[in-house]
């Protein structure tokens, strides 16, 4: 493989390592969701606020470097995707903003708005924000409606140099209307939720609240398995769309990612490793309401999700499919940076593990002691 | 296959605006995350260092403002950085490999760095050792910092494009020196020049509350030492202001001269050019001084960029729109030739591009370096709107110069113990903080507005940067964001001016 081939692989893995974290850390998400839930519950609302409120900078984080690192990597998929699907960014993008300040003013003097309607921007993002991100996730596996031309470029009129294009006036909200990808939406909300719950469990004493997140886990937990299956399913018995690695052209393939996985025996044991853990890790939660269910919950998240990405664009596999024309499809070879610009993030890249270092070492500091009631407040 | 029509005038003109509102609100917390954080750390470390509980008290109420400050910050520049990909699609293409990279490494180098220990900061007080949390105090300042560093890398370099070539095969600007891109001059004076106005504007904040407490004569202590703290913290920031403030004007004069035209209001160039203070009022021969430290040299006027001034050998407006044609239309000719197949055409052509060939620089500095031009019609498009740059300009420097004038009172005062006495003066410190905000937005007005039709200073325009949405899309997100900003900001200074009404807490 040359140097090239190799940086947009190690790359993609990144880029998709950042997005299987990114669902993991959604578990603020899955568990602020659940406001209302909790809320019956005497000191329930507190509790979820108190737990998730030290941990949202983090998912957020994670979001601005997922996007930082996919512009940086892959550009032409930012500015074809993100132009093109404005709708569809725009609404996760206005759902995390809401995110972000809710906890800081929710229970503040002068917030102008009411604890009501933070409150509800933290249920609105909890919902949203996943369903949302795994809507536009399937559409790296069903493709979307777009033309690419870079020779647009040399256009004198303005008006027709842009390169990429959207074909459809829904721009991205169309997404919604293929059931794969609105069951990935639907697994990965669920998936939030019950990682939210087991993160719950992992952290509260009270039995009040360790048994009403235990009883809300069997109803998550089974829906997120039902709709996982489904889009994994459709996926394994769907075509994909192959690049021919001699003339990079674009084309259907029967079974394509089925035969990614097969192609590609250790990503296969990843994605079933990742799921077998994060079966134990509801098991574990809903039947002994153990503390531990998250760790493998959480570990089987990352590991299930990073296959997932490495089989939408590893192995000849075009990871943004254009419905319009095939031709346009991004892959990995033809969306990347320059070699130099890779070379020079990959050195930027050795940094992760200090980074992932001292974070771990920070949270642990953390919560050694449990939280203090009202603590922000 | 149907593509969609847009009105692509309209389109432009509202995705700026949609940018700019973003930039502006984003703007007005950030400099006070900037800021507050390193006085914080400061008076942290005194704390640490003393024992005092005194310097714990005020620190942890610095805290808690800074705290409702940083949560709209990260708001605000989440949608600004995936603006560039929902607004200016071609613009993150063209240049996206080059400008991808800073915003990519302020995720791993400094987000995570703040992120991470501002929960520290603000849950550890009882969980972590005295010195763990000072260290996780100064690293979510150095992280806030670092952040701007790598943003302001990438605005700089939006400026002043450096360490970077054109290449034909993929269409797109793509890095060839990353050095030249981080230490690039413009980045660093950027950089400097940006966040210690960012600390200046920090410490009038400082000042002006602990002004508002001497007023309402609560909490001496913590007001005068705060007043102290902040005056000595935004003076010695004022002089790094002034000094990066005077290598930005020679900059400009180099790399940007129609901005600094614009600031100026400077139809035609003239050597010993004045500077205008208001206008009817001038120095002459200053404005030589500041732009090239040189009272007899020429400064470049609004004429001579647009009609040309063979003199001086500056090219007219027309024959850089024509070169920059030639370019893109050369660009055209190597696809075209790639296209049919004939690869000795395309190899030719694309040797034009190579600028490490005498051929290559050549073209380069003939028709390259014009390529953005090619997309306009007529040279009035590169005229940048004068009157609110030329304004912007003045509210920028009048307002930096009476904070200066304020710090020195300040401590003037302190040191004879007269602070308190001095109501009127207080009275202006607590309206300052109004003007800092005022000022530093004008500041990113000149910068940003004076840099007009421009997304990369000559090589790519805004209309040829944006995305192909129709405008009724970006009207409705305009609105939408104006409005849940405009509660935001409403929000947080409710908040603020609850929290400080407050005051610490015991």
């Amino acid at each position: 493989m040359a140097t090239m081939e190799i940086l947009q692989h190690y790359w993609w893995f990144l880029v998709s390592l950042l997005g299987s974290l990114l669902v993991f850390l959604m578990f603020v998400q899955g568990g602020q969701g659940q406001l209302c839930a909790f809320g019956k519950v005497p000191g329930g609302r507190q509790a979820l606020i108190d737990t998730f409120g030290r941990k949202w900078e983090l998912t957020f984080t994670t979001l601005v470097t997922f996007g930082g690192a996919f512009f940086a990597s892959f550009p032409l998929f930012y500015s074809t995707s993100f132009g093109g699907a404005f709708y569809v960014w725009i609404a996760i993008l206005l759902v995390f903003v809401v995110q972000a300040v809710s906890y800081e003013f929710r229970a503040k003097a002068g917030n102008l708005l009411g604890m009501k309607t933070y409150d509800a921007f933290l249920v609105v993002n909890g919902c949203l924000g996943p369903l949302l991100i795994g809507v536009a996730v399937g559409t790296f596996f069903t493709g979307a409606n777009f033309v690419v031309d870079t020779a647009r470029i040399g256009q004198v009129q303005a008006s027709a140099a842009t390169i990429s294009h959207w074909t459809t006036p829904w721009r991205g909200l169309e997404a919604l209307a293929d059931y794969r990808n609105l069951s990935l939406g639907l697994a990965l909300l669920f998936l939030a939720r019950s990682l939210g719950l087991l993160y719950l469990l992992n952290q509260l004493d009270q039995p009040a609240l360790r048994e009403r997140a235990r009883h809300l886990l069997r109803i998550d937990g089974g829906v997120f398995v039902l709709f996982f299956l489904v889009f994994l399913v459709s996926i394994l018995f769907a075509e994909g769309w192959g690049v021919d690695s001699q003339t990079g052209a674009v084309a259907l393939e029967p079974y394509k990612y089925a035969h990614n996985l097969i192609e590609m025996p250790a990503v296969l044991v990843l994605l079933a490793l990742g799921v077998v853990s994060v079966l134990t890790g509801l098991v574990l939660g809903i039947g002994r309401a153990s503390r531990r269910g998250i760790w493998f919950a959480g570990a089987g998240t990352v590991a299930a999700v990073l296959a997932l990405l490495l089989t939408a664009g590893w192995n000849g596999t075009a990871y943004y499919p254009s419905l319009a024309d095939p031709q346009s499809s991004l892959t990995i070879a033809n969306s990347s940076s320059s070699l130099f610009t890779l070379q020079v993030m990959s050195g930027v890249s050795l940094l992760i593990p200090f980074v992932a270092a001292y974070i771990g070492y920070a949270w642990r500091s953390l919560d050694r002691k449990p939280a203090a009631p009202a603590e922000r407040d | 296959m149907q593509l969609l029509d847009i009105n692509l005038g309209a389109v432009v003109d509202w995705s700026r605006a949609q940018f700019a509102l973003t930039a502006i609100y984003h703007w007005l917390f950030v400099p006070l995350t900037l800021g507050l954080g390193v006085l914080v750390a400061w008076m942290e470390t005194r704390y640490v260092r003393s024992g005092d509980e005194f310097w714990k008290r005020t620190a942890r109420f610095w805290m808690r403002l800074f705290g409702i400050n940083f949560a709209i910050g990260v708001a605000t520049g989440l949608i600004l950085e995936f603006e560039f990909g929902t607004n200016w699609s071609n613009y993150s293409y063209f240049v996206g490999d080059i400008f991808g990279a800073p915003l990519a490494i302020e995720g791993i180098m400094a987000f995570f760095m703040e992120s991470t220990f501002i929960a520290v900061m603000f849950f550890g007080w009882d969980r972590v050792s005295k010195k763990f949390h000072l260290a996780a105090t100064w690293l979510t300042a150095i992280g806030a910092n670092l952040s701007a560093l790598w943003i302001l890398v990438a605005n700089a370099w939006m400026q002043y494009p450096a360490g970077m070539r054109f290449n034909p095969e993929t269409a797109r600007n793509e890095m060839v020196d990353f050095w030249a891109v981080l230490f690039s001059p413009v980045a660093m004076n950027k950089f400097f020049h940006t966040v210690t106005s960012a600390f200046v504007l920090s410490a009038v904040f400082v000042v002006g509350v602990s002004a508002w407490y001497l007023l309402r004569n609560r909490e001496h202590r913590l007001a005068r030492k705060s007043i102290k703290m902040a005056s000595v913290f935004g003076l010695v920031s004022s002089v790094f202001v002034m000094w990066t403030g005077d290598g930005s004007a020679v900059q400009v004069a180099r790399y940007q001269p129609m901005k600094l035209a614009a600031m100026e209001d400077l139809q035609q160039g003239q050597s010993r050019a004045p500077l205008t203070l208001v206008p009817g009022i001038q120095v002459p021969g200053m404005l030589s001084v500041l732009a090239h430290h040189a009272p007899e040299a020429y400064v470049v006027g609004i004429d001579d960029l647009t009609q040309g001034n063979p003199e001086r050998g500056l090219l007219s407006g027309e024959e850089k729109i024509a070169r920059g044609r030639q370019a893109i239309e050369t660009f055209a000719a190597f696809r075209a030739a790639q296209k049919a197949g004939d690869r000795t055409a395309a190899d030719s052509i694309a040797r034009l591009f190579d600028p490490t060939t005498e051929q290559g620089r050549a073209f380069h500095d003939d028709c390259f370096r014009y390529f953005g031009y090619g997309y306009l019609e007529t040279p009035e498009q590169t005229v940048p709107p004068v009157p609110l740059v030329f304004w912007s300009f003045r509210v920028m420097v009048g307002l930096g110069i009476w904070f200066v004038v304020l710090f020195v009172w300040m401590l003037v005062l302190e040191r004879r113990e007269r602070t308190e006495h001095r109501r009127w003066l207080l009275h202006l410190a607590l309206w300052s903080i109004l003007l800092a905000y005022i000022a530093s937005q004008a500041g990113w007005i000149v910068a940003e507005l004076g840099r007009q039709p421009w997304t990369i200073q000559d090589l790519l325009p805004t209309v040829a940067a944006v995305s192909r949405i129709d405008a009724a899309s970006v009207q409705v997100t305009f609105w939408l964001f104006a409005a849940l900003f405009t509660a935001l900001l409403i929000a947080e200074i409710g908040i603020m001016t609850r929290q400080i009404r407050k005051g610490p807490e015991d």
